[in-house]
């Protein structure tokens, strides 16, 4: 079985910190990471790997830097590693990621697409079913489980929000994947040493199959109009009381606002 | 294409079991009042087997039109069923926008249909508008939290249509339902390629516990890593019950096992906007509040005086929630007996 694993680089938005005076983004010293849901999802490619046996090629677009990134997919396992670094991706939004990384699958075998649900700088979630439909494979986002079959089908649990839908799939299909669901292996002593004898192969968009005014900025239907930082709103009083005092402070505007 | 002939503000209109979502109807509020900017129509699309009666619902909470697609392919929600049927009302009806929930089935759906489509579409939209653009042209802007909502993106899609856009349930206001408003049911046949039908659904398997939805309360006691474990959760709920409220979580306190996911308020959770929000022992990561700033009234319990939760609280208390919270619930007990 041939997998295919999307992976992107981003930075770890948890530790992201705001100007207080400037009201922007600092974004020195703020660690770059594999997205968790994507780990989630190399996760999943790799106890497929463990059970049935399987070939497991991790992809990613972005800059040169996402190299150590790849390297990490490898150490965890991954066999192959493919970065799509060009400027003609630069600018992209959803359709055209989709877009760029369906021309990659294209040139490769697989049997299976793996992706995160979603991506912690963008959180769109839509750049897994959107290459699913590039390639016009069957998709199954929000996986919490999945499972090879007797007959060769996969069978994949999907985690909604009043429970959890049980999906069986036949032939190729793409999955999108909950970080929460699987738990990521830590890379072994042998995988680094390994991770750095094998190549991450880095890829223009010449070698793969699109069409050029599809990529990047003139790809992309959407534009960003502005951006800004988020308006506060202004902070209430803080008061520091005892427990008595606390309670009537509280007891009391929830008289003034009628909900007692 | 020719952007003149896409007029139009469409809403999927997002059923389970045959339960019309309360998401739709936000959605249909917002549609509402982007097709009256626009001098244009607003059209609810009904997908689902045997729903044709829940149309007139659709109708007097601000559809002027629904398209109902009856079907038993219908019934559950698979993504290539519901995209050969969606895409093929977008076709043919062309609409301008085309809004969508950002649930576990719109936000499958919406991309899906993006890319069949090779146009844009807006995550996650906390606010949406009509505003003038250089020409003077009515533009559609969507503004949308981005780097784990960190900084706001305003967003435009300015030569392909329809622009379409996901909004998280209890992020837009519904209207008032008016009784008896008239409008159009339209049946929509579509025409499916079985061919493509390769996922099956084999069984649904319910959550345990039906969990009352925390972005349908209107009182939120809320606990957070100061809450420290279930027992501390008790506190909360003695308090949550006698406001007639409900508990929720911030993401440490699911992360660690101690709350089930469905009531964690936050970027990975849910978006909620009750009218009073209490945060007990929360500090307040960005993630949580883009999740619940907007509450009509909040009210934060924290030790950490500099915690950022107080940035957002209109009342802030410094101090201890584990003696604060029992106090509080035995003295609303008293005022409520009186």
């Amino acid at each position: 079985m041939n997998i295919i694993v999307c992976v992107k680089q981003v930075p770890d938005t948890t530790v992201v910190k705001i100007d207080p005076v400037k009201g922007t983004l600092i974004r020195e010293g703020v660690p770059s990471i594999m997205n968790p849901d994507d780990k989630g999802g190399l996760e999943l490619a790799l106890r497929l790997k463990d059970q049935f046996g399987a070939n497991v090629t991790v992809i990613s677009m972005g800059p040169p830097q996402a190299d150590v990134m790849l390297r990490e997919a490898l150490a965890m396992g991954a066999d192959r590693a493919i970065l799509l670094s060009d400027r003609k991706f630069a600018g992209a939004d959803t359709l055209a990621t989709s877009y760029a990384l369906s021309g990659l699958c294209r040139v490769l075998d697989y049997d299976l697409i793996i992706a995160g649900r979603q991506a912690i700088d963008g959180d769109t979630a839509q750049v897994g079913p959107e290459l699913a439909e590039h390639l016009g494979l069957p998709q199954i986002t929000y996986v919490a489980d999945a499972k090879l079959l007797e007959n060769g089908n996969l069978q994949v649990d999907k985690e909604n929000e009043d429970g959890i839908q049980v999906l069986e799939v036949e032939g190729k299909c793409l999955l999108t994947v909950l970080a929460s669901a699987f738990e990521p292996r830590y890379m072994s002593v042998s995988g680094i040493m390994e991770a750095y004898d094998k190549e991450v192969e880095v890829w223009s968009a010449d070698k793969i199959d699109v069409e050029e005014g599809k990529l990047g900025l003139a790809g992309s239907p959407t534009k960003v109009f502005k951006s800004f930082p988020k308006a506060m709103k202004a902070p209430g009083e803080v008061h520091e009381v005892t427990p008595e005092e606390a309670v009537e402070l509280i007891v009391n505007q929830l008289k003034v606002k009628h909900i007692i | 294409m020719d952007k003149k002939d896409y007029k139009n503000v469409f809403v999927f209109a997002e059923q389970r079991e045959g339960v019309i979502q309360p998401v739709a109807f936000e959605l249909l509020g917002k549609a509402r009042d982007l097709a009256d900017a626009l001098g244009e129509k607003v059209v609810a699309m009904l997908l689902g087997c045997g729903i044709k009666d829940q149309a007139q619902a659709l109708i007097e909470q601000g559809a002027d039109e629904v398209i109902v697609a009856d079907a038993p392919e219908l019934k559950d929600f698979l993504s290539e069923q519901y995209s050969q049927a969606v895409g093929q009302i977008i076709t043919e009806r062309k609409p301008s926008i085309v809004l969508y929930g950002a649930t576990t089935i719109g936000r499958d759906l919406a991309p899906r249909i993006a890319s069949r489509l090779k146009t844009g579409l807006t995550a996650d939209c906390t606010k949406l508008e009509i505003e003038p653009d250089k020409d003077g042209e009515p533009e559609f802007r969507m503004t949308r939290p981005a780097f784990g909502g960190n900084l706001m993106a305003t967003i435009i899609c300015p030569n392909t249509r329809p622009q379409m856009s996901t909004v998280r349930p209890g992020v837009m206001q519904k209207m008032q339902r008016q009784q008896g408003r008239q409008g159009v049911v339209t049946e929509f046949t579509p025409q499916f390629d079985a061919s493509k039908f390769k996922v099956k659904l084999v069984k649904t398997i319910k959550a345990d516990k039906q969990v009352a939805d925390i972005s349908e309360a209107k009182i939120l006691v809320s606990g957070g890593r100061g809450v420290h474990d279930k027992e501390g959760f008790d506190k909360l709920q003695a308090l949550a019950d006698v406001l007639g409220g409900q508990v929720a979580s911030s993401r440490a306190m699911v992360d660690n096992g101690v709350m089930p996911h469905e009531v964690q308020v936050g970027q990975t959770g849910k978006t909620v906007r009750p009218g009073l929000y209490m945060a007990c022992g929360i500090s307040g990561a960005i993630q949580h509040l883009a999740g619940m700033e907007e509450s009509d009234y909040i009210i934060a319990i924290n030790k950490d005086k500099f915690a950022p939760i107080f940035s957002v609280a209109d009342l802030g208390i410094v101090g201890d929630l584990h003696k604060i919270v029992p106090m509080l619930t035995e003295r609303i007990k008293r005022e409520l007996e009186k």
